[in-house]
């Protein structure tokens, strides 16, 4: 019965889980420190009258003996899979990029050569075909991001306001169908978006019904901004003019820099925002049941037309979840794989090569771990720096409506 | 709405459904709606294609790509798919399949079972060290998943859990995620219920398992679906941590076959029912408790 799930359901969970006595992440902290550190947790029994008016939710200690060896019990198996599975990974993986490692012997017995900051140094100093490629591969992940984050955002809010009309029909068939393609496999439907988007697939054949002729969509590594600006006669992509190709950067020139993205990155990007709007949808959906309705209710009455509705009471109220959501596709677009692997593995030309990827391929294919270990750790520097500026962007505009911690 | 309500929260409850604003224009509306409709067509018509074309003949799907028909439907595919035919070599699907499931009901089973106990400690219990972990958790929640894969394959390569099922599953046990969605649940449920299961003599153990846990089944579902759904799309991590066609799961088996150099239009059938079968277990849940999927998504945004 999924059509008969209400816009109501859509905050469910957020409501409840605010409903209750919930300390936002940071003040979470508090609440143990406070009611604990001198001692408490190995000897509650000891401060029993005092210590239950310290803190409103403090139970009588006296029950409480031997609580903090079950906390920990009950911790236990988080802390041994995350940090045997995600910490000690992590360092693991800087010692190893810091070798020259194929992936044969053994990297902590020091059969392997010791290299330095050599595998960082070819990335981002030297000239070579190491430095070439780590700069396409960035070069291709900012067009997709460019690209995607905007353009999955803008789809995610139009779709949102669309099914919060109280007027329109079918509108949880309409949210349920948007929404759908998040929940799949990103190998599945990225193998459906190759069936499509072949060179005599459903999408040329819809094409050439306009009229138009579609390219042949994976084998294409021509960029579409350069293609454009050529098609109008202002660049020729055979001969680029000097000062753009004269001049390079990490080893690609700056034409290739400002080719813009390949056909077949385009048919990447299209897929990612394709598959996550909806996700983004249900987020944006959210916030605008949350916008009160006395609010609309008293614009109304001072005559506001619809577009004024929008300017004025409706974008500025979603303004936190908008930071929110463009946060999210940022991190999560840098991170692109799964539909590199499926659906063109660096091919046509190195133009769907992410960093990503690279680090996977480096790795795994050319037995180089030290290097694609280098790789993976400047990209994680990088999404956490992204996140870094976002939040700080974010916490400068001010407080965000409490749902959405 | 609740048959008892008096009459004026109902009047509040109707004006809630009505507009602020009145109608658009008639020529507006049917605008509007033939947008939406399209739009509605572009994020259906795929797997439309998908269903259609995984019951034609290749010679067909590569003729007919946009055909809703197929023009000699066959079964084939399917066949193949569950080796009823000869030609099932290189698409060991029933092998993919029992993987997929295999690792998808032991992860889910891990998460639900570890992320509550330590959601619950992290959210009730006191002990030393406590803001600390949650701060770990939170933070392990920033830490970008594709930056892991090779550091995962040399842990795994280290223990010698690399190419094993064990190697599969356990790294994946736990998720920071979880822990913070089943945090924030019990963190709502009233203190006044454990406390008088304690009172009544009841342990740590004993208030967790009868007490909590059954008061905590929306989140237990959300979790349980969450998890499911997770491990059985997951795929960068069984891509790093198998080498071996026997432990290739839906995902890694699928990737393989269809990045596999195979020229382009062909046995795309095959590869389309495959995939359209590697998203019915998803999709089914999905279509069933689709307001847990909607909490899901709106629990990223917890995330933050």
């Amino acid at each position: 019965m999924p059509f008969r799930t209400t816009h109501r359901t859509a905050r469910h969970l957020p409501r409840g889980a605010s409903s209750g006595p919930r300390p936002a992440p940071g003040a979470a902290g508090g609440d143990p420190r406070t009611a604990g550190s001198p001692g408490a947790p190995d000897a509650p029994g000891g401060s029993g009258p005092k210590a239950a008016p310290r803190t409103p939710n403090t139970p009588p200690a006296g029950r409480r003996r031997g609580e903090g060896a079950w906390g920990w019990l009950f911790v236990s198996p988080m802390v041994l899979i995350l940090g045997l599975f995600l910490v000690l990974p992590i360092l693991m993986a800087l010692w190893v990029s810091l070798l020259d490692w194929d992936g044969q012997s053994n990297p902590f017995t020091g059969q392997a050569k010791f290299v330095g900051l050599d595998n960082y140094r070819t990335l981002l100093t030297e000239d070579g075909l190491d430095r070439t490629l780590f700069a396409t591969s960035l070069r291709n992940n900012v067009y997709y991001v460019a690209l995607t984050v905007p353009l999955q955002t803008g789809l995610a809010l139009v779709l949102a306001l669309i099914v919060n009309q109280r007027l329109l029909r079918a509108r949880g068939a309409l949210r349920t169908t948007f929404f759908f393609p998040s929940v799949t496999s990103s190998i599945a439907v990225s193998t459906v978006f190759l069936f499509l988007f072949q060179g005599s697939g459903a999408v040329n054949t819809l094409l050439s019904w306009i009229g138009v002729k579609g390219p042949n969509w994976f084998a294409d590594s021509r960029g579409v901004l350069s293609t454009l600006l050529g098609g109008l006669g202002i660049v020729d992509p055979d001969h680029p003019p000097g000062v753009l190709a004269d001049h390079s950067f990490m080893g690609l020139s700056w034409y290739e820099w400002l080719s813009g993205p390949s056909v077949a990155m385009c048919t990447i990007i299209l897929l990612a925002v394709w598959t996550t709007s909806g996700t983004f949808m249900l987020i944006f959906l959210a916030a605008l049941q949350d916008i009160p309705r006395e609010l609309e209710e008293a614009a109304a009455i001072e005559g506001v037309n619809r577009r004024q509705m929008l300017r004025h009471i409706t974008l500025p109220a979603l303004r936190p979840v908008l930071f929110l959501v463009l946060t999210l596709g940022t991190i999560a677009t840098w991170q692109v794989f799964d539909q590199v692997y499926v659906m063109g593995q660096g091919a046509p030309g190195n133009t769907t090569l992410t960093p990503a990827f690279l680090s996977y391929s480096t790795a795994f294919d050319d037995a180089d771990f030290g290097q694609g270990a280098a790789i993976a750790f400047i990209l994680l520097v990088l999404i956490l720096l992204i996140t870094a500026l976002q939040r700080w962007a974010l916490r400068e505009r001010g407080p965000r409506p409490g749902r959405n911690r | 709405m609740n048959a008892t309500a008096t009459a004026a929260p109902e009047a509040r409850a109707r004006d809630a459904g009505r507009p602020v604003l009145g109608r658009f224009p008639l020529p507006l509306r049917a605008l509007g709606y033939a947008l939406v409709v399209g739009a509605a067509l572009l994020y259906l018509l795929p797997f439309a294609l998908q269903l259609v074309t995984g019951f034609k003949t290749d010679p067909d799907a590569a003729a007919h790509p946009l055909g809703l028909v197929p023009t000699t439907p066959t079964t084939a595919a399917y066949q193949r798919l569950f080796g009823l035919s000869q030609a099932g070599d290189g698409v060991p699907f029933l092998r993919w399949l029992g993987n997929s499931t295999l690792v998808a009901v032991l992860v889910t089973a891990g998460r639900v079972l570890f992320d509550s106990m330590a959601g619950y400690a992290l959210a009730r219990l006191r002990f030393r060290g406590r803001s600390l972990l949650f701060g770990f958790v939170v933070g392990v929640m920033a830490v970008p998943g594709v930056a892991l894969l090779i550091p995962k394959f040399l842990v795994l390569n280290t223990f010698g859990l690399f190419d094993t099922y064990t190697g599969m599953i356990l790294p994946l046990m736990v998720d920071a995620a979880g822990i913070f969605i089943m945090k924030q649940f019990f963190e709502s449920i009233p203190r006044e219920v454990e406390e008088a299961a304690r009172v009544d003599g009841a342990g740590v153990i004993r208030t967790f398992w009868s007490v909590v846990l059954p008061m905590a089944r929306p989140a237990l579902i959300t979790l349980t679906i969450l998890s499911f759904q997770g491990s059985w799309n997951e795929f960068t991590h069984f891509l790093v941590a198998t080498q071996s066609g026997q432990y290739e799961t839906l995902t890694t088996g699928l990737a393989r076959f269809v990045s596999g150099g195979l020229g382009g239009g062909t046995q795309y059938p095959l590869k389309l029912a495959a995939a359209l079968l590697a998203t019915l277990p998803v999709a089914a849940l999905f279509f069933c408790f689709q307001r847990y999927f909607v909490q899901g998504a709106n629990s990223g945004a917890v995330k933050e």
